[in-house]
């Protein structure tokens, strides 16, 4: 088995050239939100909006610059699927079609994947959606046809300052460990690893070094399973299951009653 | 850099990231390269000269500069501050703004009214002192503190014997030089005081910048510099493109030789090109007024008549350039081949001869007003160029218009779709020119080469051939090469020698997928050069070229590229190992000699020794030049060797003389030649300015280039209709006029449509929303663009006024998957004297919703 391998993103590098979107498009192909020609937004450099079926990175921009202009900063972070060690969106797949490769990264296989939607809702970072060439849903594979020919991810070779890194789980928290020290040294205190432990969802695998909250760049603080509501949901259901069982025999007893009346002579359809 | 040139500032990120360095952004706008810049300066546009000025004039009153003696050392070894100046020279302190010798424009215009020089200089008083070309036997300088003397014949050197007389007779003697630096027309002197008035408050009342962000930039570039550190500087077409952009880029050279920062790992000044191998498109011309390797063009407006004539008004005796008649000739071999004879000056006659400017504005303007036929453009867009209105006027009365591109681009279709035809303004039968439209191979459907701003050759190779009948710009060369010789092959006119004695010989030995595709590597062997006669013996490098006519070599800069048949140098491929200090010198091949590092004798002390461990690149090992780079200087002229009395060549320069292609051999921080618009760089404001020059009574450069046409109309300083200054730019996502980036959807999404940057306190004051529309309006004209309301864009304050600076991308037009509104509509046909550059930069306008 080969080690778990995944992303690294140091944020503090990203210079929002978006080459890992472009180079994500070409290799996997996806088409152009409108045919390329849709309006812009307006929300600072990004026109990508969020990630879905045709967008497996997007390059998020967070402007934070006071009214005085005094020590602005302009945050750029590249969002890609977190591949996490306890997957949502693989627990509640209906067909099997959401798997876990040999690299411990997770996977939509588009031929067995029925379009049902519930991975898009279980995902906990609004990573998935329906990719409307296939009509299935989609979202980043970390390349896995690459991997498996021994190849970094298209995203990571692109990426001009290596904000992107790729490699195993353990090389890259080493790497990602040594820069916040650092960021700490230089007088950056703000930064931090977000997902390199097991604290979120057992781990990311696409982890990320942020130097404000996770709110900042649009990612949950403590994001939760569909698991989470395994217990209460299944009380709800028994006793639903119970209540729907009381309504049948009520049901039963009804139509019986009719049944025995319309045979005493009630009315009745020819 | 990081908005425009995101791979090349992969080095800067791994430098700060791996070994801490500080990054510093001077720009109007807080743009990408901004959020990794550990300062950020924002300016007014065009004020750069007012802001290098000042940190000239901090530098060389800071205690450290003053006292630190490798500053003096490399200053008084390795620039031109010790030298004195003309007596007569004026300077701008003299003169309010102006230097000596400001007059009339007098050109050719009878021939060609198309210069637009708004006036010119005089610049013989900008020379050394004892320089200036006087009458017969009147040596100058007699006052001088060291006394020149007339130069006496010498023996001829070893190159070819036929133009050594002319190049002799160019000798003059060193310039007088006091060593103390105070004399009052010593280098040092006249330039302390022409920077004086560059104060810091000055700095923040004509720039913007607040004071305390200036002067941090000036500690740190003055603490990263010295014997133990270096500062870079890069710029991009922000610096170029204005009236006085070559000035800026000297003014940031003349800071960075105060500084100790050329010739130095680490050093220099960078220049990020604004096109792919643009810096081969200047050294193998596309330039009207240079020929290959920086050789001036013939012109018919100087003393030009013979070759003799040329290299006697062009030549130097002096430094690498007296080899002048080895390049020319070597040149003309190239390009009449056995035709060119020493009896007919190597076919020099032949060869065409500029009669003004012919680059790009004139041209449009010579066009609007019918004196241009035809034009061939190739993967140019000016139908989206600057005025561009005014631009389509020109190309609506030629004749005929040849396109290539990889996409009907405006240009192809100003006929049909242009917004004046949209609008009903003309129809297509009102415009009689015949257009042709080539469609052309892509980069990787040929094969070629690439050249960086580094001056790196890099072989591209073909991938794929071209779809369909789409073809390579060199086919299309060749083709037609091929076709006007045949035309004229028969021709007895005296004229079409030229055309008929033309080497065009570049069919592939092996037949190539497409038919008629010429041999890329032919060329660059015509280019890099060879024994004449025999083209398989390639030559090695620019010392092996004579002015007998035994080499053939195009561009004596690209010679030893290719030094054998089987050495494709710029096809290599081999890094330095990791971990190593190297220069890479595996990896492609620079100009000249593979020298990755241009003047590195600089790096090294006077002494020969590196200035200090860590910044050690080339050195004197007591037999020769040797460390990581190849040696820019004579293998084995020793350090201490001094200069030849009247020695022609290097023979004038001593060992410690690194700046091998100045006559002096040192670095210019006055440029006593070379410039038409002043020997040191001036604050001037641009042509449209909503505030009066803070520093001196001239408000522009006096010699700027400007055209006068009924759409070519100026706002006047301070106009109430304009009140903002306006910047335009690239963003990543586009290139240039969109050709190669709005038709591919994966790029056009990402910036969709146009917008205009502004902030959130002047669309306050204009009711302006975000992503509202809004017009913007120059006396040019008026276009749409969606608004983008950002405190990245920040309202500057000049003493008591607030000055409002908006900014727009200009990658748009009406063709393509994405369009919109074409920004240069706002531009003016204005430029700079030395390369008529355009201001593309600094303007003004009014935005109003809507």
């Amino acid at each position: 088995m080969p080690e778990p391998m995944g992303f690294y993103t140091d944020t503090t590098v990203c210079i929002g050239c978006k080459a890992c979107e472009v180079a994500c498009k070409n290799w996997n192909q996806l088409p152009a939100g409108g045919g390329g020609d849709w309006p812009m937004t307006g929300d600072s450099y990004d026109n990508t909006r969020r990630l879905d079926g045709i967008h497996w990175r997007h390059v998020k921009f967070i402007e934070q610059i006071p009214e005085d202009r005094s020590g602005g900063r302009w945050l750029m972070m590249s969002d890609v699927c977190k591949h996490c060690v306890q997957a949502g969106c693989l627990e509640v797949c209906p067909t099997g079609a959401i798997i876990r490769t040999e690299f411990d990264t997770v996977v939509i296989q588009s031929d067995t994947c029925n379009g049902c939607r519930l991975c898009i809702a279980a995902c906990p970072f609004g990573v998935i959606d329906i990719n409307p060439a296939s009509n299935t849903a989609q979202k980043c594979t970390l390349c896995y046809d690459r991997m498996q020919a021994g190849l970094e991810p298209a995203c990571s070779q692109a990426c001009p300052t290596d904000s992107i890194r790729f490699g195993t789980i353990a090389e890259l928290r080493e790497m990602a460990e040594a820069r916040v020290a650092q960021l700490h040294a230089l007088g950056e205190k703000r930064a931090y690893l977000y997902g390199a432990d097991e604290t979120i969802v057992g781990g990311l695998n696409s982890f990320y070094l942020l130097v404000d909250e996770p709110e900042v760049y649009g990612l949950p603080r403590d994001p939760q399973l569909p698991s989470r509501n395994l217990l209460p949901s299944s009380l709800i259901s028994a006793a639903g299951a119970v209540l729907l069982s009381l309504l049948a025999l009520v049901g039963l007893r009804k139509n019986r009653m009719d049944e025995r009346a319309a045979s005493d002579g009630g009315p009745r359809d020819a | 850099m990081a908005e425009c040139h995101p791979v090349a500032f992969r080095w800067p990120m791994k430098a700060k990231v791996e070994h801490d360095a500080k990054l510093i952004h001077v720009d109007p706008r807080f743009t990408r390269t901004s959020a990794m810049c550990d300062i950020h300066a924002p300016i007014r546009a065009g004020t750069d000269i007012a802001f290098l000025g000042g940190l000239i004039n901090s530098v060389v009153n800071s205690e450290r500069w003053n006292t630190d003696p490798f500053f003096r050392e490399y200053l008084l070894n390795y620039t031109n501050a010790a030298a004195l100046v003309d007596p007569e020279f004026r300077d701008t302190e003299d003169l309010d703004g102006v230097f000596s010798g400001l007059m009339e424009y007098k050109g050719n215009e009878a021939d060609w009214p198309y210069d637009g020089f708004a006036g010119s200089y005089e610049s013989d008083t900008w020379q050394y002192a004892g320089w200036r070309q006087e009458e017969p036997g009147e040596p100058r300088g007699g006052e001088e503190l060291s006394q020149p003397t007339r130069v006496e014949t010498q023996a001829p050197t070893s190159r070819g014997e036929s133009f050594d007389s002319v190049i002799r007779s160019l000798r003059r003697p060193p310039p007088p030089r006091d060593e103390t630096l105070q004399h009052p027309r010593c280098v040092f002197q006249v330039l302390k005081r022409h920077f004086s008035r560059y104060t810091p408050e000055t700095v923040e009342r004509v720039t913007g910048c607040p004071r305390e962000t200036f002067l941090r930039v000036a500690e740190t570039v003055l603490a990263n510099s010295g014997r133990d550190r270096t500062t870079a500087w890069a710029y991009a077409v922000g610096w170029t493109q204005h009236t006085y952009g070559p000035q800026m880029i000297g003014c940031c050279a003349l800071l960075q030789l105060l500084l100790g920062n050329v010739g130095r790992p680490g050093g220099g000044v960078m220049a990020y090109r604004g096109h792919a191998s643009i810096q081969g498109s200047t050294d193998v011309p596309t330039l009207y007024h240079s020929i290959h390797g920086y050789m001036p063009a013939p012109s018919a407006l100087k003393q030009h008549g013979s070759l003799r004539d040329y290299l006697a008004t062009e030549g130097l005796a002096e430094g690498y350039w007296a080899n002048m008649p080895a390049f020319i000739v070597s040149y003309l071999k190239s390009m009449y081949g056995d035709a060119a004879t020493p009896a007919n000056d190597y076919g020099y006659d032949w060869h065409p001869k500029i009669t003004g400017d012919h680059s790009h504005m004139p041209m449009f303007v010579a066009m609007a007003e019918g004196r241009v036929k035809g034009m061939l453009c190739i993967g140019q867009n000016p139908a989206t160029s600057i005025n561009a209105s005014l631009e389509r006027a020109g190309m609506r009365r030629l004749e005929w218009l040849v396109v290539r591109d990889n996409f009907l681009t405006e240009t192809a279709t100003y006929w049909y779709n242009a917004p004046e035809i949209r609008d009903g303004t003309l129809g297509p039968a009102d415009i009689p020119t015949e257009v042709f439209f080539f469609p052309t191979a892509q980069v990787a459907e040929s094969e070629g080469s690439f050249t960086n701003t580094q001056r790196m050759l890099q072989w591209h190779f073909k991938a794929a051939d071209p779809p369909g009948r789409c073809r390579s710009d060199l086919w299309f060369t060749y083709q037609l090469g091929l076709r006007l010789k045949r035309m004229y092959a028969g021709s007895p006119l005296a004229r079409d020698e030229a055309i008929r004695n033309l080497v065009w010989d570049y069919e592939p030995d092996h037949p190539e997928s497409i038919p008629g595709e010429p041999d890329a590597r032919k060329i660059l062997r015509e280019i890099a050069g060879f024994r004449t006669g025999q083209p398989d013996r390639h030559l090695a490098g620019p010392d092996e070229l004579r002015d007998d006519g035994s080499t053939t070599c195009a561009s004596w800069i690209y010679c030893g590229a290719y030094p054998a048949p089987d050495r494709l140098l710029p096809g290599s491929r081999e890094p330095d190992p990791p971990g190593t200090v190297g220069a890479h010198l595996g990896w492609a091949w620079a100009w000249p000699d593979n020298r990755r590092v241009l003047y590195n004798r600089a790096s090294a002390d006077p002494q020969g020794r590196p200035w200090s461990e860590r910044k050690r690149w080339i050195w004197w090992d007591g037999s020769r030049w040797t460390g990581h780079d190849v040696p820019d200087f004579p293998e084995r002229k020793p350090p201490g060797a001094a200069a030849r009395r009247n020695g022609i060549g290097l023979d004038a320069h001593s060992g410690r003389d690194p700046f091998i292609l100045k006559p002096d051999g040192v670095g210019w921080l006055f440029n006593p030649a070379g410039l038409l618009d002043g020997p040191l760089p001036t604050h001037y404001e641009p042509i449209e300015s909503p505030v009066r020059n803070a520093l001196y009574r001239q408000q522009a450069s006096p010699v700027l280039k400007y055209w006068k046409h009924a759409s070519n109309q100026l706002a006047v300083v301070g106009d109430p209709r304009y009140p903002y200054v306006i910047t335009t730019y690239r963003l990543t996502e586009h290139y240039l006029a969109g050709a190669m980036s709005r038709w591919n959807p994966w790029l056009a999404e990402l910036m969709p449509e146009l917008f205009i940057e502004l902030s959130p306190e002047l669309a306050a004051e204009k009711g302006i929303r975000n992503t509202e529309w809004v017009r913007i309006e120059t006396p040019r004209g008026v276009i749409r663009a969606k608004a983008l309301v950002t405190r990245r864009i920040q309202p500057l304050r000049l003493g008591d006024r607030v000055v409002h600076q908006v900014g727009m991308p200009w990658h748009w037009g009406w063709e393509g998957v994405v369009t919109g509104d074409v920004v240069n509509t706002l531009t003016a046909l204005v430029g700079d004297p030395n390369v008529s550059i355009h201001e593309g930069k600094a303007f003004v306008c009014n935005v109003e919703r809507g």
